[in-house]
């Protein structure tokens, strides 16, 4: 089974959701901290779901997602 | 790690000005990930319009020059004939290329000037404070049509990428959304075949899209692209308006 990281830029998102919106196994929620901006960002609350189809990250206007792919040896 | 979605190089490190989920980030990065992909960045110039994308050139890592109110397409026609070899491309919203710019785009076209055009439309004013703008859908509101858009008053909404297409100069025109995965990458691949039929030196090519402004609309990011998708694409649908013989053959 294939498995992704997803990794976020906190200070660059400005809590849109679009990319939760995009989402299509509900991997993405939205932080309860704020980050300096004031809004409350983008984070995984179930990265274990991610199929690594990157419609998150191609719906960001802001660049604050990317993806990769896990191989072996990796954490 | 292999990389599955990397933010491209053609994006500056700098955040953007642009209002939560405003649909400009998405346009820049697609433009800028394909000049990435065809190695054109460092042979690419742009022009940057008055809106809200204004600062675009801040974001762009291209090299960029500013014009002044709806005149780009001028400034770039000057650029693409004294640099035939680079790719040239201008960026703008509907206030600027369908309003007070709409002479400079009109005889771009006429001439057959070979740079591309990437038209964002959202239908309002954006960095004014969302006044009308010629793309307003009827029965929309703004802060000048407070009971919605009056056929009647204002007229219907200006269609500019049939209208240009209407032009023997331009060669190539399409018309994207950026409301889903599905229609981002889509346009992605309208942007790229615009830069291709450029490089072929073919004519004028130029890409509508679709865009939203949540904070003058008044809506959620989320609701703006439901909009979009339900209203918007009703009146202006998504397709290629025109396309040249040669790159079907090709």
């Amino acid at each position: 089974m294939r498995s992704f990281k997803l990794v976020f830029h906190p200070e660059r998102c400005k809590g849109c959701e679009l990319c939760r919106n995009a989402c299509p196994k509900d991997v993405i929620g939205m932080a309860k901290e704020v980050n300096l901006k004031g809004y409350h960002p983008a984070c995984a609350v179930n990265e274990s779901a991610c199929i690594g189809c990157a419609s998150c990250a191609t719906m960001c206007p802001d660049g604050a997602i990317e993806i990769y792919l896990k191989e072996e040896g990796d954490q | 790690m292999k990389p599955i979605f990397e933010y491209t190089k053609g994006m500056t490190e700098m955040s953007t000005h642009y209002c939560p989920g405003c649909t400009h980030g998405i346009a820049h990065r697609i433009i800028m990930e394909v000049l990435d992909e065809m190695g054109e960045l460092g042979n690419t110039i742009g022009v940057a319009p008055i809106g809200c994308s204004v600062m675009a050139h801040q974001y762009m890592n291209v090299d960029m020059c500013e014009a002044a109110h709806g005149r780009a397409p001028a400034v770039a026609s000057g650029i693409r004939r004294v640099h035939p070899d680079k790719t040239v491309f201008t960026y703008q919203g509907d206030g600027d290329l369908a309003s007070i710019g709409t002479a400079e785009i009109v005889h771009a076209a006429v001439r057959g000037e070979k740079f591309t055009a990437f038209f964002i439309n959202n239908g309002i004013y954006g960095m004014t404070g969302g006044q009308m703008a010629p793309t307003t859908l009827i029965g929309q509101r703004s802060t000048t049509s407070q009971d919605g858009r009056s056929k009647e008053l204002n007229g219907m909404p200006i269609k500019m990428s049939e209208m240009l297409a209407s032009i023997d100069g331009a060669v190539y025109v399409e018309r994207v959304a950026l409301d889903s995965p599905a229609h981002v990458r889509q346009a992605k691949k309208a942007v790229r075949k615009a830069f291709e039929i450029q490089k072929k030196g073919l004519g004028f090519t130029l890409i509508e899209f679709l865009s939203t402004c949540p904070t003058n609309w008044g809506m959620t990011p989320v609701k703006a692209l439901e909009w979009v998708r339900n209203n918007v694409m009703a009146y202006y649908p998504i397709g290629v308006i025109k396309e040249p013989k040669e790159a079907e053959e090709a």
